[in-house]
């Protein structure tokens, strides 16, 4: 047995990076998370913005008409996979454990392997830009256009590839909270005391991990087409491209509420605090989750209303899609009915997910208005519908990852972020996220089509987009202000304390940032606000006697190589099936030889 | 006090609502691709479903969004210790508010089905039958009853009921007239339908609305709505051959179209060598207004620009990337060659 511990010998890095290439601490992983997809989420606004100042005269040509197809494309690869996803997957990371009031996720080092994979994925996706083109076809990548003849080169490759690897990482990871939110919470917790970020977590893994293979067909079968001169998508063939679309959207519509349930989380743990009261309706809540995420799979052709399927599916569809609706709105009347009555302290996070509300109603009302049919005949493919999914997912995902941003940043960091910056940022980016996105409402009815790379000077549609333009700039500004007070807070916020919020749920219970083990007893929990009601009770919080503690004797899992060269593997995997197979067979092997060490390495060193 | 506030604010955002909503609706018709300026029974329909969901989605914005700002405002905190009382929940209140817009949403259902249905096929069938063929970056249009085959812009009789039959050779395309109807995806492999009628005489803009690469954005046409008379003469015209050069430049560009290889793609009625069937069909060129899938008018310098360099002004397209006056340096064409070519193709009324 010896030889085999000696085999894995572990790392020992108390700081730096090999400390963070090796860590399998949720926390530290989350903040990886955090900040990987913070950047990637710059690199999609730099797309946006070049796009906006193409599109802020007619007839401009700033950037070709192939460049823009590529910034269209990635600009929504990397916003969706690579921004708002792994961001929701950084509260994920960070908050879970800590809410159910566990030491660490189910799978420590798979939950490294899942982050090592996002990041590797994420490169690979983005390296497109450097090696001869990025992805051209529309993040929808509609076939055929995204056959040989017409997509030439290995932009598409990076999109099949890139998304197929992606993939991996956020099934591991959704199987990772799915089982640690099943098996890992404190006792006493019971499924309906879980705090609703939990439940949405929960709902979104379970959403990831059965949309993701039917993406993952589709990518599987348009590599084999381009690769290998398969006929899945060849028209000519007598192929029916009408079957990626379905299997698109059968993932693409789960996916749409895989970005939207985590916002939703964290506005539903952000009210009630700052209200001071319980969330209103808790099992109702709950409930229009679900029904939310089971209903996202019976909406995914309302995306495909001019494809001609008939009047007889239209309807169908139409109707599910109106029913959607129903468990959407009466979210938000719960929301609005947790505040009344409360006494609300307008704190940044409570603007952001107020502000969220405000643009989730009009998000949703311009999502109804696309439910009908016969009229969205006129709105599919326009502005139209720019303008509602930025609502949903800006003015809805973005504005609560901001939220929560606001409010957890102290939980991670012991420090506030400052609130008067706060204050700006949060203004600065309603004000600029209307002046960019409301006008785009105007222009998609004025008949203006998305996807186009200029347009003619006489189609009366020059003032909207300069608008447009300039409140995406807004946008912009309003992120700087962000990051300005991200570093200055993190060098010289003021101290938090463990529960800065009078927060409700057991993260807050444990100091701020919280020790590796996170809780020293493991709390019993009695009511759905556990640590809140604690607090009425006036029980000596858990953290008072935390601070005494040093944790010693608590065993924590040992940190590990193996995720981060299991992960490296797949890299070179991916790179091979675009470039070489042999290298693909180099990085298939380091990938299986990764997974057997990774077995037997025992989850903490003997030695410990 | 208390209340005077709260009007002072929700009174502006009201107004604000009905002006953005008015503002959305009022200042647009005039422009070429506005579905706000309806011309034909389709997309009426069309227009009337969206103003009733709008007004409805507009209601509710202003109670809903109304009810949030009246409760931030009233229980802010206002610095006094107040302790809220632990409320968990009121089940009257929320079977209501399940049930109300289950309702609301059930009254939108009706017309939404009906009118999705009646958008499907022409109630009491069609008159005239057109088939478009939508290509990287241009249409095809033939007129099946009559054989008239054109490209780009469709002339079409008012008050007539027009189905129309799309295809595809590439990939995915979509046709949209704003002003007549939504629009219908075009899908390699098959045939999709839809119908329209205008019922006013003019020049509607329409526009490719699925992606379809690189030129996307200039895929363009023109549907030309006609009176009856008007379009019989059209039609007239368009099944005759193609007019005899006249003058000196006219001929030799005529001689050029075959020599300069144009003829591989184009076809001329009433040229035997012009039979090519890639691109469009060129026997009436000089009587259409528009040049290029409707990017610019036909006017002598477009048409000379046009044939000085393709690429420029529809990058990617297939004239530029395979005409062999484009693609063999000994085959290209001279300043000279242009305008002798411009002045056969304007005189092919």
């Amino acid at each position: 047995m010896a030889s085999i511990a000696a085999a894995f010998s572990r790392p020992k890095y108390p700081v730096g990076i090999w400390n963070w290439a090796t860590t399998i601490d949720h926390k530290k992983i989350g903040a990886l998370y955090g900040i990987t997809a913070f950047i990637f989420f710059l690199v999609g606004g730099l797309e946006a913005l070049i796009m906006r100042a193409q599109l802020a005269r007619p007839e401009h040509a700033m950037v070709t008409p192939e460049v823009f197809s590529q910034l269209f494309t990635m600009h929504a690869l990397t916003m969706i996979f690579l921004g708002v996803m792994p961001l929701s997957a950084a509260f994920f990371n960070l908050i879970v454990p800590l809410m159910i009031g566990a030491r660490d996720v189910a799978f420590p080092r798979l939950n490294a392997f899942s982050y090592w994979v996002y990041l590797f994925g994420a490169i690979l996706l983005q390296s497109g830009w450097l090696l001869g083109g990025s992805p051209n076809s529309g993040w929808f990548a509609y076939a055929p256009l995204t056959a040989n003849s017409f997509s030439p080169g290995n932009g598409m490759e990076f999109y099949a590839v890139g998304l197929g690897v992606l993939g991996v990482s956020s099934v591991a990871a959704a199987f990772n909270f799915i089982v640690t939110i099943i098996n890992m919470r404190a006792p006493g917790m019971t499924l309906m005391r879980m705090p609703v970020f939990i439940w949405m977590t929960l709902i979104t893994s379970f959403l990831l991990v059965t949309a993701f293979p039917v993406i993952t067909v589709g990518l599987v079968e348009l590599y084999l087409d381009r690769t290998f001169d398969f006929n899945f998508f060849n028209t000519q063939a007598g192929a029916d491209p009408i079957l990626w679309q379905h299997l698109f959207w059968v993932f693409g519509h789960p996916e749409v509420y895989i970005l939207i349930l985590p916002a939703m989380g964290i506005v539903s743990e952000v009210l009630p605090t700052f209200s001071k009261k319980p969330l209103f309706g808790y099992p109702v809540v709950v409930l229009s989750g679900i029904t939310i995420g089971f209903m996202g799979w019976a909406v995914w052709s309302h995306h495909m209303f001019t494809v001609g399927m008939g009047p007889v599916t239209n309807s169908v569809f139409a109707l599910t899609t109106m029913f959607i609706a129903v468990p959407t709105g009466v979210k938000i009347f719960n929301w609005i009915a947790t505040m009344w009555g409360g006494s609300i302290s307008m704190t940044t996070s409570m603007l952001f997910s107020i502000g969220f509300i405000f643009m989730f109603i009009i998000g949703g009302l311009s999502g109804v208005m696309h439910s009908i049919a016969p009229s969205d005949a006129q709105q599919q493919d326009t502005y139209f519908i720019v303008a509602h999914l930025h609502y949903v997912l800006f003015g809805g995902s973005i504005l609560a990852v901001f939220s929560g941003i606001y409010y957890w940043f102290p939980k991670a960091t012991g420090k506030l972020l400052n609130e008067s910056i706060g204050k700006i940022h949060f203004w600065l980016t309603m004000v600029g996220f209307n002046i960019a996105f409301f006008p785009m409402h105007f222009l998609g009815m004025d008949g203006m089509p998305r996807r186009q790379a200029t347009y003619a000077a006489d189609m009366g549609w020059d003032l909207w987009n300069m608008v447009s333009t300039i409140g995406a700039f807004m946008i912009a500004l309003s992120t700087l202000v962000f990051m300005h007070n991200f570093f200055r807070s993190l060098k010289k916020g003021e101290p938090s304390g463990s529960d800065p919020w009078d927060g409700r749920t057991l993260e807050w219970a444990i100091p701020s940032p919280p020790p590796e083990y996170n809780f020293v007893t493991m709390p019993t929990v009695t009511a759905r606000d556990h640590f809140w009601e604690e607090k009425q009770l006036n029980i000596n919080t858990p953290s008072d006697a935390l601070e005494e503690e040093d944790g010693h004797g608590i065993h924590m899992p040992s940190p590990s190589y193996i995720p981060l060269v299991t992960a490296l593997g797949l890299a070179v995997f991916g790179y091979g099936l675009i470039y070489s197979f042999p290298m693909a067979g180099i990085g298939a092997f380091v990938t299986v030889v990764g997974i057997y060490a990774w077995a037997m390495e025992p989850a903490t060193a003997p030695e410990d | 006090m208390f209340t005077n506030r709260l009007v002072k604010l929700i009174i502006p955002v009201t107004l604000l609502c009905v002006l953005g909503v008015s503002s959305l609706i009022g200042c647009t018709p005039d422009h070429p691709m506005s579905t706000f300026d309806a011309k034909g029974p389709v997309a009426e329909r069309q227009l009337s479903l969206f103003m009733m969901i709008l007004w409805i989605a507009t209601a509710v914005f202003v109670v809903v969004g109304g009810g949030l700002l009246y409760t931030i405002i009233r229980f802010r905190d206002k610095g006094d210790g107040f302790k809220p009382e632990q409320t968990h929940g009121n089940t009257k209140l929320e079977i209501t508010w399940t049930v109300i817009p289950s309702i609301m949403l059930a009254i939108v259902a009706v017309p939404t089905v009906i009118a999705q249905f009646y958008i499907s096929s022409p109630p009491d069938g069609e008159d005239i039958r057109i088939n478009v063929d939508a290509n990287q970056w241009w249409w095809e249009i033939e007129y099946p009853e009559s054989g008239v085959v054109t490209a780009n812009e469709i002339h079409v009789p008012v008050g007539k009921t027009v189905g129309v039959y799309l295809t595809s050779p590439d990939v995915l395309h979509s046709f949209w007239v704003p002003k007549l109807a939504g629009k219908m995806d075009i899908v390699p492999g098959k045939t999709t339908y839809m119908w329209f009628q205008a019922d006013e005489v003019g020049n509607y803009h329409g526009q490719c609305a699925e992606f379809c690469g690189e030129s996307h954005a200039y895929m363009r046409f023109r549907v030309i709505v006609d009176t009856e008379e008007d379009f019989a003469i059209w039609q007239r015209n368009q099944l005759a051959n193609a007019e005899t050069p006249d003058s000196d430049q006219e001929k030799q560009g005529a001689t050029l179209f075959i020599t300069k290889g144009c003829i591989a793609c184009h076809s001329i009625k009433g040229v035997p060598a012009a039979a090519g069937i890639i691109g469009p069909d060129l026997t009436h060129i000089g009587s259409r207004g528009t040049l290029a899938a409707g990017i610019m008018d036909m006017t002598e310098q477009n048409l000379s620009d046009w044939l000085e360099d393709p690429n420029k002004s529809k990058p990617g397209n297939i004239m530029s990337k395979q005409g062999i006056a484009y693609t063999n340096e000994a085959m290209a064409l001279t300043s000279g060659d242009i305008s002798n070519l411009v002045a056969y193709l304007q005189a092919l009324k």
